[in-house]
């Protein structure tokens, strides 16, 4: 019987061999360089030290440093669970999990809503919704480009190189003050051609939680009016910044009362929690419902060869959790207290660093808002509080404050003190 | 809101024209055209709307007929006798366990997926023995179900292969073409279906792939080909292999069904196993839509077996730099719900039983429909019915005899003839028998 199959093999082996001598088809594969941002979690896994502290990726954690389940999503599990069949959604995916989530960035009472004029499809969170978008610009505005914010999400620059739309910069973080570059902003907004396509964070900057005001709104949105700029917002956070998801939509509100015809991201990996679950929407205001229709079926088609459809589970728990009002109730009070226990922290954080005698200025640390601070520390810095302290955060000294709990800010603080403090 | 809007670029406007302004000096702004009343046109004013979708298309048509007989023979998804969507028990039961278990949580999974339901998936297609596995030469990325698996793949050939041009069966499954071509491919076919036979064309097929320049890359149907039925044989398989594997050709199998084709999930993975035996290197994408009823859940796996472990682990690091920027990382639940039941012994043997008992209705609806054509004297030889593999009918009816049956009898179904037997059940064949007898005897 042995004998038998080695022999089999054997003769399999050569006629596949015939002419051909042994080729790999890989060879010239190089190994990928980690993504700069899970790459710091995997290092963090991989770390035995019982002092190690996870401030990279943006996920939230509680006091306890453990991931959080809200208890309107466990209670809207048990409600599904078992219960529904898992057939395909449509191409753009679940209609009522996406009419809900236009009434959060939008309004509740959006007139743009009634009248059918935004196209919008369920996306695999954040990142599939701007990868849908870039995809559509670049087929159906092929000479445009995408103005970025510097700094910004690092995947933002993977996204638009690989649909292939050329990228440009425009300036935002100002490392002197570690607030906005609001007239290098207005600058580069004047100065880049009329109609050009801009990326803007609606709320909560990541990586810098450095936000414009409400006024700097108003002046970008009357600016981008004058040079016929398209607004690309991608919101993530909204909800997270302030604790108030109406709050956090301030920006969209003041392009759309402009009468901006915008594009927006929207996300609920991290104000509710569904990180893994890959729910979002992808969203355009057109001019009427005739535009929508024909937009909305156009974003679809990029889909389609994409993943064919969205996934059902977490979009269901999107339309349970919003559309029960005791469990909307609840997921409100969820966001705010996950947005007031980061604000804690962004205290906390400032008073030990100056507690501790810091001659630096940190009150950045509490001007900045959402889940990340923009620390100003260098990458050598970074990596210092990396293979010293082993606390983990990207190199670009953007700390997640989400990581940050009452039992690790004081390890923390005295960390980056000592890899701070004038030599 | 117009007004307050006026108001204040008009406070705006007079800020800036303000000697005494504390912000730096900006140029005058003077009125423009774009701030009266009318917002200028939007940048998408050009678009037409996209044609729908040839198959999900099928389906919207169908949900907006009244008729009480209509019948949807469009999308691959299975129903019960009673017209009815399946969940498996078996996988209500894995649900259950993981809503039950607080210690979960939603957390993003890596980039490559959940690593159990990873090595489960590889060795659900490859075989719980392959050599393949156990040298590590094999790496395996979760992706969105069928589709993601193919478009993952497609991209990563685009970038690192040295060979452009995929070659596809003709016919295949709608959306093969756009995600190839979108991914950078270039698309041709080989033959494949015989319209005179109803069956394989396997000259036409030998012979077109012997003539594709070496090292492209082959999209092969792993069982139950979409939209024919048609599968080569075990021998006609082992010819394919020799002549892909002589001629350097690379081959990415689709593997959508199996485990529905006969019943048994390690005959259905065949076809693949055997050129993994050989130790040659292919890409295969597995779906978990039909097999487990997951559909909406889109969980699948993209596996590439490579000649060896160290290339494996560098094609694994650039296969996250295509989904990074394309979703970040999968969705966690369905990949959760079928590693549950994949790594449980007795969850396990309790799928393959509902999956034999979906395989068999559909093999039952074959041929009852048989039956009832050869008892209406519908003339044509209608064999291939009960020849055909898998969910899938290709009838042999031209577009206009499918728009007939649309129109006169409610029965929807993509207008290549394709039907969808799993939406069939003993109440219904007679229907679908009328709808064909009448289609091909009025002369349409």
């Amino acid at each position: 019987m042995a004998l038998r199959s080695v022999i089999s093999r054997r003769l399999t082996k050569m006629s596949w061999c015939g002419t051909r001598s042994v080729s790999t088809w890989w060879r010239n594969v190089e190994p990928a360089p980690k993504d700069p941002i899970l790459g710091v979690t995997e290092a963090f896994l991989a770390d035995p030290s019982p002092d190690k502290v996870n401030v990279g990726v943006g996920a939230y954690r509680d006091d306890n440093g453990k991931p959080v389940v809200l208890e309107c999503v466990r209670e809207a599990e048990r409600r599904i669970a078992g219960n529904l069949n898992m057939e395909y959604l449509p191409m753009g995916g679940s209609v009522d999990m996406i009419d809900k989530t236009l009434k959060l960035a939008y309004g509740e009472n959006s007139d743009l809503i009634k009248g059918k004029r935004i196209a919008a499809v369920q996306a695999l969170s954040g990142t599939g919704a701007c990868r849908v978008f870039a995809e559509f610009q670049k087929r159906f505005s092929p000479d445009s480009q995408i103005y970025i914010p510097v700094p910004t999400w690092s995947n933002h620059h993977n996204i638009w190189r690989d649909a292939h739309v050329p990228q440009r910069t425009f300036h935002y973080y100002h490392p002197e003050t570690k607030g906005l570059d609001f007239a290098s902003l207005m600058d580069d907004v004047k100065n880049a051609p009329s109609g050009s396509f801009f990326l803007l964070h609606a709320c909560a900057h990541n990586p810098t939680g450095v936000d414009p005001t409400e006024e700097q709104w108003k002046e970008i949105s009357y600016q981008f009016k004058v040079k016929g700029h398209f607004a690309f917002f991608d919101m993530a956070y909204q909800g997270f910044a302030s604790g108030d998801p109406e709050k956090d939509a301030k920006s969209i509100r003041i392009f759309l009362e402009d009468g901006h015809l915008i594009g927006c991201s929207q996300s609920y990996a991290k104000n509710m929690g569904l990180y893994g679950q890959r729910v979002g929407c992808l969203s355009l205001v057109c001019e009427d419902e005739k535009q929508a229709v024909a937009v909305k079926s156009q974003l679809q088609q990029i889909g389609r060869p994409m993943y064919s459809n969205p996934p059902v589970h977490g979009a269901l728990l999107v339309s349970t959790i919003l559309g029960e009002p005791d469990l909307k109730e609840l997921w409100l009070k969820e966001v705010k207290g996950m947005a007031d226990r980061i604000i804690g922290m962004r205290t906390s954080l400032r008073e030990n660093l100056e507690n501790l005698g810091s001659p630096l200025s940190w009150e950045h640390i509490t001007n900045q808002i959402g889940m990340f601070c923009y620390s100003g520390m260098t990458p050598e810095q970074v990596d210092r509080l990396t293979n010293d302290f082993h606390i983990y955060m990207t190199r670009n000294g953007r700390i997640s404050m989400a990581g940050v709990t009452t039992g690790n800010v004081g390890y923390l603080a005295n960390a980056i003190h000592e890899v701070t403090k004038p030599t | 809101m117009e007004a307050r809007a006026a108001d204040r670029r008009i406070a705006t406007l007079a800020r800036h024209l303000e000697a005494s302004s504390l912000k730096d000096s900006h140029e005058i702004v003077s009125a423009s055209p774009t701030s009266s009343n009318s917002s200028s046109p939007s940048v998408f004013n050009h678009l037409a709307r996209a044609p729908e979708d040839p198959i999900l298309g099928v389906t919207v048509a169908f949900n907006k007929d009244p008729s009480p007989s209509k019948l949807n023979l469009g999308v691959g998804a299975y129903r019960t006798e009673e017209g009815k969507p399946l969940v498996l028990n078996v996988v209500r039961q894995a649900e259950k366990l993981l809503v039950n278990d607080s210690s979960r949580n939603k957390e993003y999974i890596p980039i490559v997926g959940l690593a159990d339901f990873n090595k489960l998936s590889a060795k659900l297609i490859l075989g719980a023995n392959s050599p393949a596995i156990q040298e590590n030469r094999v790496t395996t990325v979760q992706c969105l179900s069928g589709t993601g698996s193919l478009r993952v793949g497609a991209e990563f050939l685009a970038r690192h292969y040295h060979q452009r041009t995929v070659y596809i069966t003709q016919p295949t499954w709608g959306n093969h073409p756009k995600v190839f071509a979108l991914a950078g491919l270039s698309v041709k076919t080989y033959r494949y279906y015989d319209p005179a036979t109803r069956g394989l064309n396997f000259q036409g097929l030998l012979e077109d792939l012997g003539s594709a320049p070496s090292g492209a890359i082959v999209l092969l149907h792993a069982c139950a080909h979409n939209p024919t039925g048609v599968d080569p044989t075990p021998a006609q398989w082992e010819q394919i292999r020799q002549l892909i594997r002589s001629k350097g050709l690379l081959p990415f199998f689709d593997s959508a069904y199996q485990g529905f084709a006969s019943g048994s999930l390690d005959r259905d993975a065949e076809p693949v196993r055997m050129f993994v035996a050989d130790g040659g290197e292919c890409l295969v994408a597995q779906s978990y839509a039909k097999n487990m009823g997951l559909y909406g859940e889109r969980v699948g796996a993209l596996s590439i077996v490579c000649k060896t472990a160290d290339v494996a682990s560098r094609v694994e690091s650039q296969l996250k730099l295509v989904i990074r920027p394309m979703y970040s990382s999968p969705p966690i639940h369905g990949a959760s719900i079928v590693a549950t039941i994949l790594k449980d012994r007795s969850m396990y043997h309790q799928w393959t039983i509902e999956l034999k008992e979906m395989a068999e209705r559909i093999i039952s609806m074959r041929q009852q429909l048989f039956n009832a054509l050869k008892s209406r004297g519908t003339p044509g030889d209608w064999s291939h019915i009960i020849k055909q593999i898998g969910m899938f009918t290709f009838t042999g009816l031209n577009s206009k005899q499918v728009a007939f049956m649309t129109k006169e009898f409610h029965i929807y179904m993509t207008s290549d003839g394709r039907i969808s037997m799993a939406g069939l059940s003993s109440r219904t064949v007679p229907h679908l028998a009328d709808a064909i007898h009448a289609a091909v005897t009025r002369g349409v």
